[in-house]
C-alpha cells in the first residue's frame, strides 16, 4: 500500500507527462505482478467496490475523534476532499502497527475491501479502525478513496500503456489495446503477465481505443472556414446526445463497450440482437442514443437524461425497454472483414459503412419513420454547399434535440485518443442569462477553502430566485477576489453555505431550460456554468424568469 | 467580578478599545494610544501617536512604524498602569517581543492573546499561560484539520530538501513571512549544506532580529542582479510577493517551498503552485488553541481573527461561556497572505 501510496503522490505532484510515465514505470516494474495488475485496474478506472458509504466513514471519524459531527463538516468544508480531511482529523498512526510491514495494494484490496463485501457494519468497522491505526495520513487519503469506490488518478490511460509498453518492449499503441476492455475489472496476476508478454494473441472481444474529437474554438463561419479550409475536404454529421460506443462483432460474439470501455450488452439487449446479424469481423463506432417509445407515430430522440436510465443496469426491465427503446447509430467502420481500416481515410470507411449498415437514420427523423424495432443505422451526413450553409444547418440542432455538428477531414485516419486537427465538434452556441450571485459554498481540490461554488438567482417580480448552481468557470484570480466579497458580503451562515447580500453578476451558459416542480422557480436549466463575471453589471440589470420561460 | 455592563475592552470601528484607561488594543486606525501585541501588518498601524510594546520587541516595531514613531517598552511581565488600569505583557510565542496583552481592572482580569504559538521557537521567548477571567483569543487555524508536526521533523525535511536540490545544482527558495517565520527558519537551517542568503525585506528584519541578541546562523543579502546567487547551493528565503515576479529568475534553476499552516491542506498546496509545502506555523493549532483556553482559567471566552464561530461554538459546546466577537477581520482565506500585494504578513 506504501509503494502504491507513493505512486499515487508522485503522479499527484507533476503536471509533466514524462515525470507521470516516469513514475509509473517505476512502479511496475517494482511491484508484484498482483499489485501491478491490482494498480493497473485503479489506474484505467475500473469500477471500484464501495463498502464503506462516506457517511459511515464521518460518523467513525467523529466517534473515533470525539469531535462533533457539525465540525467534521465544517473541517470538509473547510478541506474540500473528504478523504483528506478525515485523514487529517484522526489521531497520529500507532507506532507499533506503522512499523509493521506494509500490504501491498492487492492484498489492502482483498482484506480491507472485497473482504468487507456483505460484512456486518461492525465489522467493517473493526478493519476501518485497525487500518487507521497503521496508516500515516498520506497512506490513509488513498485508502479512503479506495474503500469508498472514489479514487481518481490524475493520468491518463495512454501514459500508463506508455509505462507498460516501455517495460514489455512494445509499441506503445499495442499496449492501449490490450488496456482496452480491462476497465470492468477482473486483471489479475496472471492477466498482468499476459499484458506484458509479446506473444499474447489479441483478445477478440476487444473495442479499439476511442479516437476523441476536439471542441472547435471558431464558430462563426468564416473564422471556421479559415480554420479548416476547403469544406470539400469535410464531413460534417449530427453532434449525437447519446453514449459513445463501439459495437465489435467477432467470431460467435457482439459486444458493446462504452467510452469508460464498459461492457454494456446488459443494458442493450435488442441492440446486441441487433449487431449480432452484422458480419462477423465487423466493429462500429458510432452513438448510442434513446428514442421514443415505438407505439404510434414518428420516432424522437429521447437525450441523455432517458439514456442514462438504461446505461450502467445489469438487467433493464421491461418497461423500461417498452419506454426508452435504443437504437445505435453508427458513424465509423474500424474493421471490415476481420481486417483493422483504421489507417484507411474516412472518405474510404464511410462508404463501407454505408454498404454495411444500408439504413440511414435521417429517413427516420426527417420524414417521420416509421416507429421501427430498435435497430442500427448510419448517421446521416449534413449536407451544406457552403460554411455559411453549413452554420445556418447548425442552427436546428436545438429543435433537433441534437448538440451541434461534428466536422471531420475525409482524409483522416481514425486516431488514438484526443488529437486536435482532425475530428472538431462544432457545438452551438448555449442559451445565456445574466444572474445574481446569491448562496456561496467553498470549493474542492484546487479551489478548497475558497468560496467557488456558487448558486445563481434571476429576478420574479421584486424578488430573486434561484435557478441555478453553478461551478465557478472563473480564473484563480477572480475566485479570490470574489471569495473576498463573499466574506464581506455575507448575510447568514448555514454550515458551509454563506447567504450573500445580492451584488455581484454572473454571465450564466446553459444548453436548455425545462419546466420542473421540484424546483422554486418551476423550470430547471441544463448543464448550467459560468460565462464570466459581469463586472459592469449591477443585479438590477440581471435576467428574469420571463426571460427564461421564453427559452422553454 | 465582571461587571455586566460596561466591559474592561470593547469592539468600536478604530479596534478593541479600554475606556476606563483610554487606550486601544492592536487598533486598526490610527489612535492617540496603542498597545501592541506584535509588530505584524494586521496588529500594528503607523501613525497613532503613542505605542507600548514589549522590550525584545521595539527594534522590530522601530523597522515598521518608522523612526519618528514614539514607542514606550515594559519588560515581560512588568506592570504598568495606563489610567488607572494595569497593563502588563507577557510571551505569546509568536514572533519576536510578540505579546499578550494582560489587562487587570477593579479586581476584573482580561487577556488579548494577539497572535500565538505554544510550539518551540529559538527565535523567541516561549508562550506563558496568564491566568485571567476573559480571555480573547485568535483562531487562525481554529479548526481539528490543523495539527502541527513536530517542528524538528519538520526542520529535518526542510534541511534533506535543501540538500537534495544543492546536490542536483538546483537553488533552494524558502518563501516564509519575512517578519518571525524567516528567522525562525533560518535558526532551523543546517549551515553546513551551503550559504544560506535573504530577499532584502527579510534581512531588514534579520537585522532586528539580532540587534535584540537572537542568534540566528550567517545570513548574506542577496546582491542586486546576481546571476547564479551561491552557484546553485544556495538557500534563498523571501517574502511570497516574490513569487512570479523576475527576481526569482536571478537564482538559475531553482526548486520554490512555501512554509505556512496552510500547506496542510493539499488544495491550498496544489493552488500554490510550488515544489514542496512545509507545515510550520507561528499561530497555534486547533489542540494548541484548546490548551491555551484551558492553561488561561478564564471563565469567558471571546474568539477572533479566523475561525471565529467554530472555535467558539466547539468551545460552547465543552461547556464554556465563549462568542466570537466580531471584529472587522472576517474571517481568513485559507491563503489570504498569498493574494495580496503586501503579503509578507501573517494573517
Ligand atoms: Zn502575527
Ligand atoms: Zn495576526
Amino acid at each position: 500500500m506504501q509503494d502504491f501510496t507513493d505512486l499515487y503522490w508522485r503522479l499527484d505532484g507533476t503536471t509533466k507527462t514524462q515525470e507521470k510515465v516516469t513514475a509509473l514505470a517505476d512502479f511496475f516494474a517494482a511491484a508484484t505482478a498482483a499489485d501491478a495488475a491490482a494498480a493497473v485496474g485503479v489506474l484505467c478506472g475500473a469500477r471500484q467496490l464501495r463498502v464503506v458509504s462516506t457517511r459511515q466513514l464521518r460518523q467513525w471519524v467523529a466517534e473515533e475523534t470525539g469531535l462533533p459531527d457539525w465540525l467534521v463538516e465544517d473541517s470538509y468544508a473547510h478541506v474540500g476532499d473528504l478523504a483528506e480531511t478525515l485523514a487529517l482529523l484522526l489521531p497520529e498512526a500507532d507506532p507499533a502497527a506503522a512499523a509493521l510491514p506494509s500490504p501491498g495494494l492487492a492484498e489492502t484490496l482483498a482484506t480491507t475491501i472485497h473482504g468487507l463485501r456483505g460484512a456486518s457494519d461492525d465489522r467493517k468497522r473493526e478493519v476501518v479502525t485497525a487500518t487507521w491505526r497503521r496508516l500515516a495520513p498520506r497512506e490513509r487519503i488513498v485508502w479512503h478513496k479506495l474503500v469508498t469506490g472514489g479514487l481518481r488518478v490524475g493520468v491518463s490511460r495512454t501514459l500508463v500503456a506508455r509505462a507498460l509498453a516501455g517495460l514489455a518492449g512494445l509499441e506503445p499503441a499495442v499496449m492501449t489495446h490490450r488496456l482496452m476492455g480491462l476497465a470492468g475489472g477482473g486483471l489479475d496476476a496472471e492477466g498482468f503477465g499476459k499484458l506484458l508478454d509479446p506473444e499474447t494473441a489479441a483478445d477478440d472481444r476487444r473495442p479499439y481505443p476511442f479516437f476523441l474529437a476536439s471542441p472547435l474554438e471558431e464558430t462563426e463561419p468564416a473564422t471556421v472556414a479559415t480554420a479548416l479550409g476547403d469544406l470539400a475536404d469535410w464531413q460534417a454529421e449530427w453532434k449525437w446526445d447519446g453514449m459513445r460506443a463501439q459495437i465489435v462483432r467477432r467470431g460467435d460474439d457482439a459486444t458493446i463497450w462504452s467510452r469508460g470501455e464498459e461492457l454494456v450488452n446488459e443494458a442493450f439487449p435488442e441492440l446486441v440482437a441487433a449487431a449480432e446479424a452484422l458480419p462477423a469481423g465487423t466493429v462500429l463506432d458510432g452513438e448510442l442514443l434513446a428514442v421514443s417509445a415505438a407505439e404510434a407515430g414518428p420516432l424522437t430522440l429521447l437525450g441523455f437524461a432517458a439514456l442514462s436510465k438504461r446505461a450502467g443496469r445489469r438487467r433493464v426491465p421491461k418497461k423500461i425497454l417498452a419506454e426508452i427503446p435504443s437504437v445505435f447509430v453508427a458513424y465509423d467502420l474500424l474493421e471490415q472483414a476481420g481486417e483493422d481500416l483504421r489507417s484507411r481515410p474516412l472518405a474510404e470507411r464511410r462508404q463501407r459503412l454505408e454498404t454495411l449498415v444500408p439504413d440511414c437514420f435521417a429517413a427516420v427523423l426527417d420524414r417521420g419513420g416509421e416507429a421501427a424495432a430498435p435497430r442500427l443505422f448510419t448517421s446521416p451526413l449534413v449536407d451544406g454547399d457552403s460554411w455559411a450553409a453549413l452554420a445556418a444547418r447548425r442552427q436546428e440542432s436545438r429543435a433537433r434535440g441534437v448538440e451541434g455538428l461534428m466536422l471531420k477531414r475525409r482524409s483522416s485516419p481514425y486516431r488514438t485518443g484526443r488529437v486536435r486537427g482532425d475530428w472538431w465538434k462544432w457545438k452551438i452556441e448555449p442559451l445565456e442569462i445574466d444572474a445574481v450571485l446569491l448562496y456561496a459554498q467553498a470549493g474542492h481540490g484546487r479551489r478548497a477553502g475558497l468560496h467557488s461554488d456558487y448558486t445563481l438567482g434571476v429576478w420574479d417580480g421584486e424578488r430573486l430566485v434561484t435557478i441555478a448552481k453553478a461551478y465557478s468557470g472563473l480564473d484563480d484570480a477572480e475566485i479570490v477576489e470574489i471569495d473576498r466579497i463573499v466574506r464581506a458580503t455575507t448575510l447568514e451562515r448555514h454550515g458551509p453555505v454563506r447567504i450573500c447580500e445580492p451584488t455581484l453578476v454572473m454571465q450564466l451558459a446553459f444548453e436548455g431550460v425545462s419546466a420542473s416542480k421540484r424546483h422554486k422557480a418551476g423550470l430547471a436549466v441544463r448543464f448550467p456554468r459560468i460565462v464570466r463575471w459581469r463586472r459592469d453589471k449591477t443585479p438590477a440589470d440581471a435576467g428574469t424568469l420571463d426571460d427564461l420561460r421564453r427559452m422553454l | 467580578m465582571p461587571s455586566p455592563s460596561s466591559p474592561l475592552l470593547e469592539v468600536t470601528s478604530a479596534g478593541l478599545y479600554c475606556a476606563a484607561g483610554d487606550f486601544f488594543v492592536d487598533p486598526w486606525r490610527r489612535v492617540e494610544r496603542a498597545v501592541i501585541t506584535h509588530a505584524h501588518a494586521d496588529h500594528a498601524r503607523s501613525g497613532c501617536g503613542r505605542y507600548l510594546c514589549a522590550s525584545p520587541g521595539k527594534p522590530v516595531l522601530r523597522t515598521r512604524m518608522g523612526g519618528n514613531a514614539v514607542i514606550d517598552t515594559v519588560r515581560y511581565g512588568e506592570p504598568t498602569t495606563i489610567n488607572g488600569v494595569t497593563v502588563s505583557l507577557h510571551p505569546a510565542g509568536h514572533v519576536l517581543g510578540s505579546a499578550q496583552v494582560r489587562l487587570e481592572h477593579k479586581g476584573e482580569t482580561w487577556v488579548v492573546t494577539g497572535d500565538y504559538k505554544l510550539a518551540a521557537d529559538p527565535t523567541c521567548a516561549p508562550f506563558e499561560p496568564v491566568a485571567c477571567d476573559v480571555f480573547i483569543t485568535e483562531s487562525t487555524f481554529g479548526l481539528p484539520v490543523y495539527r502541527w508536526p513536530d517542528p524538528a521533523s519538520v526542520a529535518a525535511e526542510i534541511n534533506a530538501w535543501w540538500l537534495a536540490n544543492r546536490d542536483a545544482g538546483r537553488t533552494s527558495v524558502i518563501l516564509a513571512y519575512a517578519l518571525g517565520k524567516a528567522q525562525r527558519i533560518a535558526a532551523l537551517l543546517d549551515p553546513a549544506i551551503g550559504p544560506i542568503v535573504a530577499h532584502g525585506a527579510v534581512m531588514k528584519l534579520v537585522e532586528a532580529y539580532r540587534a535584540s541578541g537572537v542568534k540566528l546562523p550567517p545570513i548574506d543579502r542577496v546582491p542586486p542582479r546576481a546571476r547564479r546567487v551561491g552557484g546553485g547551493r544556495a538557500l534563498v528565503i523571501a517574502p511570497p510577493s516574490v513569487l512570479g515576479t523576475p527576481w526569482l529568475k536571478m537564482f538559475g534553476e531553482s526548486s520554490i517551498a512555501v512554509a505556512s499552516g496552510w500547506m496542510t491542506v493539499r488544495g491550498v498546496r496544489r493552488r500554490r503552485n510550488v515544489a514542496a509545502g512545509f507545515v510550520i506555523s507561528d499561530h497555534a493549532d486547533f489542540p494548541g488553541l484548546l490548551e491555551a483556553v484551558r492553561a488561561s482559567g478564564a471563565g469567558r471566552v471571546l474568539v477572533t481573527h479566523g475561525f471565529a464561530d467554530v472555535l467558539a461554538r466547539y468551545l460552547r459546546e465543552r461547556g464554556l461561556d465563549a462568542a466570537p466577537l466580531v471584529t472587522r477581520f472576517t474571517g481568513e482565506a485559507a491563503d489570504g497572505a498569498d493574494d495580496g500585494a503586501a503579503d509578507d504578513e501573517e494573517p
